[in-house]
């Protein structure tokens, strides 16, 4: 036996080197409260969902599902943070291309109409997926591919990659829109609006965008593109008690049922609402309102100081990138999350309209689920690749 | 990376703080702040009442026989949301209901059309309870027949076929005191509008049934209960998800009535009887009416009124057919309280007494001519006979006319005659309103009627509201009947233009009309009784009670229904000069035919007869006036035939009767356990109720209680009884 063969021990040693640095270099706030706001929503999912006994009266059917779905997504965020930073710059155009057709396929027979939105399509095992969710990842990454695409010198990016980058980002927001999935455009917007404005772009592009969608909403409304109902249901949250119609009805609902919880809640599988299914879709987009009302306060903030911990980090994570790609995306992915809790926490506690946005990390729903983590895990990709440099 | 991107992103992770803080501020709102107005909602939101009807209480007599009791009835409903559904609107299922019950068709949609609208019958036949509530069509249905339309339900949709408590009359000795008892209908919109929005357990909801005439009606809640409440938690669709609270209902009260079931009994046979008789003798008899009261308490021993009808045909609603013949029978109002009717000559007390006021002399000698004239009008004595100088206790045993004729004359004189004004004396309608006529007398029976006291002050307002008829009428000249009868014509009219220049006036002929209790006058049997008992009482004017007390279904008594004095006469000595001078009529007066024979030496009567014209009615009405014993009065009998012809020889052998079964007499023998009343006097216990609801009847002994005096011991502590 001689001693020199040290190789495969230097082999193991790069392996574990590499795994601890992963590991150390990892934002543990950021993974452990994504993991506890998941883990807390399956409780809450159970209980608003245990009456509702479809499709197979198992009332463990959407626990079950919620379940494997934050493991699907737990591991898709693994995967994504382990991706080599480079090789994700090259994926970008053939994700991008993917999503679109995802989207598309909605058309085909593959398509399914969910709450009035044919925004789904139905894939083998009776599970459906939202293409326009996992678009909103391909926004991201594109806008950050063409608008960190700039010579070194430059302080901001150049009108034509500006120009590129809407032109590209429009496509997708304007088939989500074709499907009536208001929600998801509008989350799609907030976060092109933001990457360009983080990008450094001039002024008069910020002004210029912003004023275009409102031209754009007054047009829709002037030309009646936007329908009455459509129109009703944005509103009605203004004054649910005097409007008529679902989205009134469940703003209403909604409001009794966080209002009853007070400090401490009615108890898991205790609230009146909730049991008696007086708030619709409770266990997706209306969540918060289980949590408020069977959790009460304490519950309710916990879970929006966990979601606050992770824009947080979010933010902590795009501030510190050390090149422009990195903090876009971490930019875009923060704007995204940061939407989507205020619009949906909004629109249980009554204060914005009604649209179908779920919240992220906690809602029920496959796609939405899958996400959220995937965001996670390019957020812990960036913060992964900036600790590497420096 | 360029300062201004930095900068940015500092911008909107500013921004983001801030809606997560207005989120922060909302919730905390929410659930800090207006959390108790949002729990009241919710509360309210998801819970669902489940009523279960409490029973309704027993009607018990004043010896704790019931009147009206419960029992269970499969009865037939018609749903009529769920018909309007049907394609034709229902019409194939009613066909096949009507031939499955085996009634008309036509009869069957008739109970459905709600009340007020188009082609809808009178009520109570036409629907007048809420929408949403089945509509009873059939009660006692068999079970064959009601196991046939459930079990066929695609052909019987919205019919329902269940059983129910509905009331029974058990009768007892025959007595059928529809009119006093009265039925149960569905409760009416006015009903539930009226009581407005409450929480109040006991509030009438828009299924219920309720009293709608008589006792049943008056003391609706005292014998309704309280339903019990099972509160429900449910979901959205109606699944229950658990219960949070169950009241238990709470049995309706009992009530006691002053009423012996055995004496209303024979006050029924002998009011037929009467009606009968006036047949006999030649009269028409339409109708009539019979009271008997306790002079000392106002309590209602026995009402009747004739023609009736069988209370059991309201129960699950009335068939329009039936309805009809009730209605054209006119046996739905009580003659006894409703009807009004001139006294006549039972009015003569009233008269006397009001002379009295004026300082006639009650011992004096009063001229009793065959006819009196006045003007160029002659008022004539019954059978135009003359009896010369009599006293006025002669007058009143021969129901003489003149003499009170004079009376009334000289009062109106005295008054200022024609040139009296409003404000000057009336005595006779002064008397009438002393003794409680022309007002309700305030009996626990609802729509009574008050009648009228003819006077001065009447007079004008009949003039007022009917002077533009009278003058138009003068003007005119009755067109019609100048075709048929020129010369009848010309007296309407001669009439029409008096009544239209000078009808106020309050002429001599009024007054002397007014003083034999005719003309404007109108009294209920119900007054005429109360004002004998008056006599009877030495003057106290009593406020006549059908209910003794209200009982809880296991038997303690939740309230007594004390004697109530509403008027008292102070003309004492005037009083006993009727008591003695009534006991005359009945000893040798015009009373003396239909009690001859009777023991009067040992039971003496007090009474006067009555036969009171009536326009337009050839025969009179037959009134008999009395009370008795008159040396100690316990009892107020009057009875009443219309068109039956002369009291005396129509309504008093009835009212004989009467007293017979009261006092136990048979032949010149009078014994009190021969008496229909137990012990022969009225009772003056309250009836025991078991703590399992039954009431202890005559002839039953309370169990684990041997004797009367232990009876009594446990009435004391109440709610004691085993």
């Amino acid at each position: 036996m001689s001693v020199t063969e040290p190789r495969p021990q230097r082999f193991v040693g790069a392996v574990a080197q590499d795994r601890q640095s992963y590991l150390r270099r990892m934002d543990w706030w950021l993974v452990i409260s994504a993991l506890l706001l998941s883990a807390g929503s399956t409780v809450f999912v159970w209980s608003a969902s245990r009456a509702d006994l479809a499709p197979e009266d198992d009332p463990q059917y959407f626990l079950v599902r919620h379940t494997i779905n934050i493991a699907i997504g737990v591991v898709l965020a693994f995967i994504v943070s382990k991706l080599d930073f480079r090789l994700l710059r090259a994926y970008t155009p053939v994700i991008y291309v993917l999503s679109i057709l995802g989207i598309l396929l909605v058309y085909t027979p593959l398509g399914v109409t969910i709450a009035g939105a044919r925004a789904w399509i139905s894939v083998p095992g009776g599970f459906t997926l939202q293409p326009a969710e996992l678009a909103k990842v391909s926004i991201i990454l594109v806008m950050a591919l063409i608008l960190a695409e700039k010579r070194d010198a430059e302080s901001e990016p150049r009108d034509r990659d500006v120009l590129l980058a809407l032109a590209l980002a429009a496509v997708p927001i304007g088939l989500v829109l074709l499907q009536n999935d208001t929600g998801t455009a509008l989350v799609m917007s907030v976060i092109v609006i933001t990457l360009v404005a983080v990008s450094g772009a001039r002024r008069r592009w910020l002004a210029g965008l912003i004023g275009g969608g409102l031209v754009a909403v007054f047009l829709a409304l002037q030309f009646g593109v936007i329908r009455d109902y459509q129109i009703a249901r944005l509103t009605s949250f203004l004054n649910p008690e005097g409007s008529e119609g679902a989205a009134a009805y469940n703003a209403v609902q909604a409001r009794i049922a966080i209002g009853g919880g007070g400090w401490f809640g009615h108890g898991l599988f205790s609230g009146p609402q909730t049991q008696g299914n007086f708030v619709p879709v409770n266990e997706s987009d209306f969540i918060f309102t289980v949590i408020a009302e069977e959790a009460g306060y304490i519950g309710a903030m916990a879970f929006i100081i966990g979601l606050s911990i992770v824009l947080w980090r979010g933010m902590r994570i795009a501030m510190g990138a050390d090149d422009l790609f990195g903090r876009l995306v971490a930019t875009g992915v923060m704007a995204w999350l940061a939407f989507q809790t205020f619009e949906n926490i909004g629109m249980n506690l009554g204060i914005m309209p009604i649209t179908g946005v779920p919240l992220p990390f906690v809602s029920y729903g496959g796609t939405s689920m899958f996400a959220s983590w995937i965001a996670l895990g390019l957020l812990a990709n960036v913060r992964v690749h900036t600790a590497a440099n420096t | 990376m360029s300062e201004r991107s930095s900068l940015r992103l500092i911008i909107l992770g500013v921004l983001v703080v801030s809606l997560i803080g207005t989120l922060v501020a909302r919730l905390s709102y929410l659930q800090l702040v207006a959390g108790d107005e949002y729990r009241a909602a919710a509360a309210k939101n998801s819970t669902r009442e489940v009523i279960a009807p409490a029973v309704r209480g027993l009607v018990l007599d004043q010896r704790g026989r019931p009147l009206v009791a419960n029992r269970v009835s499969l009865v037939v409903s018609i749903d009529r949301m769920t018909l309007a559904r049907e394609e034709d609107e229902g019409a194939a299922v009613i066909g096949r209901l009507a031939e499955a019950l085996d009634v008309s068709e036509a009869d069957l949609a008739l109970r459905l059309i709600p009340c007020g609208q188009e082609g809808a019958a009178p009520p109570p036949v036409c629907w007048d309870g809420s929408p949403y509530q089945p509509i009873p069509v059939a009660k006692d249905v068999d079970t064959e027949t009601a196991l046939a339309i459930m079990e066929r339900r695609g052909e019987f949709p919205g019919i329902i076929a269940q059983l129910e408590a509905v009331r029974e009359y058990p009768q007892p000795f025959d007595a059928n005191m529809a009119h006093l008892l009265g039925y149960l209908g569905p409760v009416s919109q006015d009903q539930l509008d009226a009581q407005g929005e409450t929480s109040d357990p006991a509030r009438l909801r828009s299924r219920d049934i309720v009293g709608r005439t008589g006792l049943e009606s008056q003391y609706d809640l005292d014998l309704r209960g309280i339903p019990g409440i099972t509160t429900l938690a449910v979901d959205t669709v109606g699944r229950v998800t658990g219960t949070l609270d169950i009241t238990e209902p709470v049995p309706g009260n009992y009530l006691v009535t002053n009423v012996d079931a055995h004496l209303q009994a024979v006050v029924e046979e002998q009011l037929e009887a009467a009606v009968l008789r006036a047949r006999d003798l030649g009269n028409q008899g339409t109708s009539g009416a019979a009271v008997v009261v306790d002079v000392q308490t106002g309590g209602v021993l026995a009402m009747a009124s004739y023609p009736t009808y069988d209370p059991d045909l309201w129960v699950g609603g009335i068939s329009s057919k039936d309805y009809d013949r009730l209605l054209k029978s006119k046996a739905l109002s009580s003659n006894a309280v409703q009807g009004t009717f001139p006294p006549g000559s039972t009015f003569k007390p009233v008269t006397t007494y009001a002379a009295a006021q004026q300082g006639y002399d009650l011992e004096g000698t009063y001229d009793c001519p065959s006819e009196y004239e006045v003007g160029s009008q002659t008022f004539r004595n019954f059978e135009s006979e003359g009896f010369g100088p009599i006293s006025l206790q002669r007058a009143l045993e021969v129901s003489c006319n003149t003499v009170f004729y004079r009376i009334a004359d000289e009062m109106w004189l005295t008054a200022g005659g024609n040139a009296a004004t409003l404000e000057s004396p009336d005595p006779i309608a002064d008397a009438a309103e002393r003794f409680g006529l022309g007002r309700s007398t305030g009996i626990d029976l609802p729509g009574e009627a008050a009648g009228l006291v003819a006077g001065r002050l009447e007079k004008q307002q009949t003039w007022e509201e009917r002077r533009d008829n009278w003058c138009a009428d003068a003007k005119e000249g009755y067109p019609e009947t100048r075709e048929e009868d020129p010369e009848l014509a010309d007296y309407f009219t001669a009439l029409a233009k008096e009544n239209c220049l000078d009808g106020f006036r309050w002429r001599n002929g009024d007054a002397i009309n007014a003083s034999i209790g005719q003309g404007d006058t109108a009294i209920t049997p119900l007054q005429l009784a109360m004002v004998y008992a008056a006599i009877a009482n030495g003057g106290r004017i009593y406020e006549p009670h059908v209910a003794k007390a209200v009982l809880t279904s296991s038997g303690e008594v939740v309230r007594e229904i004390e004697p109530r004095v509403t008027g008292v006469l102070s003309d004492t000595d005037t009083l006993e000069f009727l008591r003695t001078s009534l006991a005359a009529v009945t000893a040798e007066g015009t009373g003396s035919g239909p009690f001859a024979g009777f023991p009067l030496d040992q039971v003496p009567v007090a009474s006067k007869t009555g036969s009171a014209q009536v326009f337009g009615n050839e025969t009179t009405i037959a009134w008999y006036a009395s009370f008795a014993p008159v040396d100690d009065p316990r009892y107020a009998v009057v009875m009443m035939v219309t068109e039956g012809g002369t009291g005396s020889a129509a309504a008093g052998p009835s009212v004989r009767a009467i007293y017979e079964e009261i006092f136990g007499v048979v032949g010149t023998d009078v014994d009190p356990d021969r008496s229909v009343l137990i012990d022969g006097v009225p009772s003056s216990d309250l009836p025991i109720v078991r703590a399992d609801g039954t009431p202890i009847t005559p002839g039953m002994r309370p169990s684990g209680l041997d004797a009367e005096g232990q009876d009594a011991a446990t009435r004391s502590d109440s709610g004691l009884l085993p």
